[in-house]
């Protein structure tokens, strides 16, 4: 990288919540465009410097066949390629359209269907382009994306968790809602990252951060379920913001089908 | 110069507008002298919220809708609350309704600072973007970072965090905050008190085009209180009528240059709801200290210069900590933080003012709470034909600009409104061509 390297910042399908989370850096904001050239940052500046770039932040999923082709050329301009939040990883809230009809949902919503220019599947970034690191989160944690930006500068790997929120429960000192309490919880199978906010609010986690590396969902739906949750309400739990997760969504589909068929 | 520009034929178009929340676009056509077409293009890939909704659980429909929108998902999480609540014939207490109506405090103050100071103050002064405006005036950038951090704080001391809050319920909150953790915040608020009115100061002194706008006025006018949470649906042409009633006037149209739809009233057209509306509707409302900001900004009791929204946002600003302050001061965790909620079969409206206008959710369920139809009508679709109006108006008042300046003035229109089309993509890539 050159003494101050460049970072732009890109948007795809996506809510701009986690691109909001780096300008929500209020104490950080002007140091890090001190450290780093923003060269390309839509949503803050009117001004945009053409590539390459040394870092580009990626939010948001692919979704139209012109974000497809748009995702190639960011790639290949830039050095190294970050996804943030869990559109760009998993596909986000909008790839509940991978489990049903894109023309049905369109018929719901717009008059004209044919105006539109969309896909059938909302898709990570990952399965269009090699990605370096994916920053997880719906949305992204504000302290993970400085610790990724210090790395970066400072040309180390970041330390992010792959453990799951039962980890920082218990750093929390947190009661166990789903063991003292029975209550439906994501904890154990959901990626730490949130600091186990949920949990610590007396509300189970509902699974922002994805799922966590070697997650054990089958034995945690079979655990809820006993507790009392229905199988529609299970495919519903495992099927919200990370619902194109690969673990995430082979647990919702299970509880799609008749038990007979599990 | 003018004259010449005046027979020319000319087409502005900006494929990407930078500094607003969303992916969109402008092209104004103007020939012989006279515009012919404006458009306002979003092109924000589809998502099909009201279509993933159905048969998804009440339970669940505010942590969906919150993912509309990063920069106001408090507004979200209360537009759906209020439909759902609606729908099931539940009444939450007044300490819950307080404590909905500070959460939203903190979006309206992050949300607004983001917009003043990152957003919409480099246009008045000439920069491309807030990291240029703080090496003309480095306190001023300051001070708006410090007033959205507040916000931001007020946002995670109630809702757990700032972007996509998890503590919001149907029926109130998962867990009440203490009140000493509020009580915290009260010196952080004072000061961005004083810093709100600092901003209201900041932006009297930028120049602004004499450009006036005649619009149709929508916004909820709460009785003695400016709206945030609740109200009726009040018009400046003397509508008044329930969350419901309003739905029924909202006629939206999909058209081919975006993927919002365009809202307009039925037997009225085209219509303007967010600050300049809230304003227009509620400033006789505001304590004495926001008119005392709105004084000191050069306000009247209306604004139509659209330009000046920034300065009502200031008063804005000045209201949302005041509010948040004295919601403060008199807090009660409410106990138990939620009302009970049991579905029924039925529809509900719900309407709340989010930062930049009007937020209408409206719900129908099955009897085990199960969404049947959802329909949401969002700010920046309402606000899409006037903000084209304005671009009409803004090209004839300037006509005789150079190309540049005439195409930042358009790019200023938009951002004027404060559209949140919920996605920033693509490069800013100005292109003006003449035939």
């Amino acid at each position: 990288m050159s003494a101050r390297p460049t970072l732009a910042v890109w948007k795809l399908a996506s809510c701009d919540g986690c691109q909001l989370t780096l300008l929500d850096c209020e104490d950080e904001l002007l140091a890090v465009a001190e450290h780093v050239e923003i060269a390309h940052f839509t949503e803050m500046s009117s001004a945009s410097v053409d590539g390459p770039y040394d870092v580009s932040l990626v939010e948001g999923s692919v979704t139209t066949a012109a974000d497809r082709e748009r995702i190639l050329a960011i790639r290949e301009a830039s050095g190294l390629l970050v996804t943030i939040g869990a559109c760009a990883a998993a596909g986000g809230i909008q790839a509940l359209r991978n489990f049903t009809s894109v023309a049905e949902l369109a018929r719901g919503v717009y008059a004209h269907p044919e105006y539109l220019d969309t896909l059938e599947t909302s898709s990570a970034i990952a399965d269009h382009v090699g990605v370096d690191l994916e920053l997880h989160g719906c949305p992204i944690d504000r302290h993970q994306l400085l610790e990724v930006i210090s790395a970066l500068l400072a040309g180390r790997r970041p330390v992010l968790p792959s453990y799951s929120v039962c980890q920082e429960c218990k750093q929390r000192a947190s009661v166990c809602l789903l063991v003292a309490r029975g209550r439906a919880c994501l904890g154990p199978v959901t990626r730490a990252g949130c600091g186990a906010l949920c949990p610590s609010l007396d509300r189970g986690c509902f699974g922002c951060f994805g799922p966590a590396e070697s997650a054990n969902t089958v034995s945690l739906a079979r655990r809820l379920a006993a507790d009392g949750t229905s199988q529609a309400q299970l495919s519903r739990l495992f099927r919200t913001f990370n619902a194109g997760a690969p673990a995430f969504r082979k647990e919702s589909v299970a509880h799609d089908a008749p038990p007979a068929e599990r | 110069m003018t004259h010449r520009r005046q027979s020319a034929d000319l087409t502005i178009e900006v494929p990407g507008l930078a500094r607003v929340e969303g992916e969109g676009g402008l092209r104004v056509e103007v020939r012989g002298g006279e515009v012919v077409s404006v458009a306002l293009n979003i092109f924000e890939p589809p998502r099909f919220f009201e279509g993933f909704l159905r048969s998804r659980s009440f339970e669940e429909v505010p942590d969906v809708t919150a993912r509309i929108c990063g920069i106001c998902p408090v507004a979200y999480q209360m537009s759906a609350c209020a439909a759902i609540e609606d729908a099931f014939g539940v009444t939450v207490d007044g300490r819950v309704a307080a404590l909905r109506r500070l959460l939203y405090c903190g979006e309206w103050v992050q949300s607004h600072a983001l917009h003043v100071y990152l957003l919409h103050a480099p246009d008045f002064l000439g920069c491309a973007d807030a990291v240029e405006l703080a090496q003309l005036d480095r306190a001023a950038v300051q001070r708006g970072l410090e007033l959205k951090r507040v916000g931001n704080l007020l946002m995670e001391a109630v809702g757990g965090r700032s972007v996509h809050p998890v503590n919001v319920r149907v029926g109130g909150f998962y867990r009440a905050p203490r009140p000493e953790d509020l009580r915290a915040l009260l010196e952080p608020l004072r000061r961005a008190l004083d810093a709100s009115l600092a901003t209201a100061e900041w932006v009297a002194g930028f120049d602004y085009p004499d450009v006036e706008g005649e619009y149709l006025f929508v916004a909820l006018r709460p009785d003695g209180a400016y709206p945030i949470d609740s109200g009726p649906v009040a018009s400046s042409d003397g509508l008044e009528t329930t969350p419901g009633g309003f739905a029924e006037l909202v006629v939206e149209e999909h058209v081919e240059h975006s993927t919002a739809l365009h809202a307009r009233l039925a037997g009225r057209g085209a219509y303007l709801t967010g600050p300049l509306a809230r304003y227009a509707l509620n400033s006789a409302s505001l304590p004495e200290i926001a008119r005392q900001a709105s004084a000191a900004a050069g306000l009247g009791p209306v604004c139509t210069n659209p330009f000046r929204s920034i300065a009502v946002r200031a008063v804005e600003l000045v209201f949302a900590c005041d509010e948040a302050i004295r919601l403060i001061e008199r807090y009660e965790p409410p106990d138990p933080p939620a009302a009970e909620v049991r579905p029924v079969a039925g529809v509900g409206h719900g309407a709340t003012e989010a930062p930049r206008g009007l937020l209408l959710h409206r719900y129908a369920f099955d009897a085990e709470g199960l969404v049947r139809e959802a329909r949401i009508v969002p700010p920046t679709s309402q606000n899409q034909l006037s903000i084209e109006d304005d671009l009409r108006r803004v090209v004839v008042a300037s006509i005789g600009a150079g190309d540049g300046e005439l195409t930042a003035r358009c790019e200023q229109a938009v951002r004027n409104h404060d559209p949140c089309i919920s996605c920033a993509a693509h490069f800013l890539d100005v292109e003006v061509e003449r035939s």
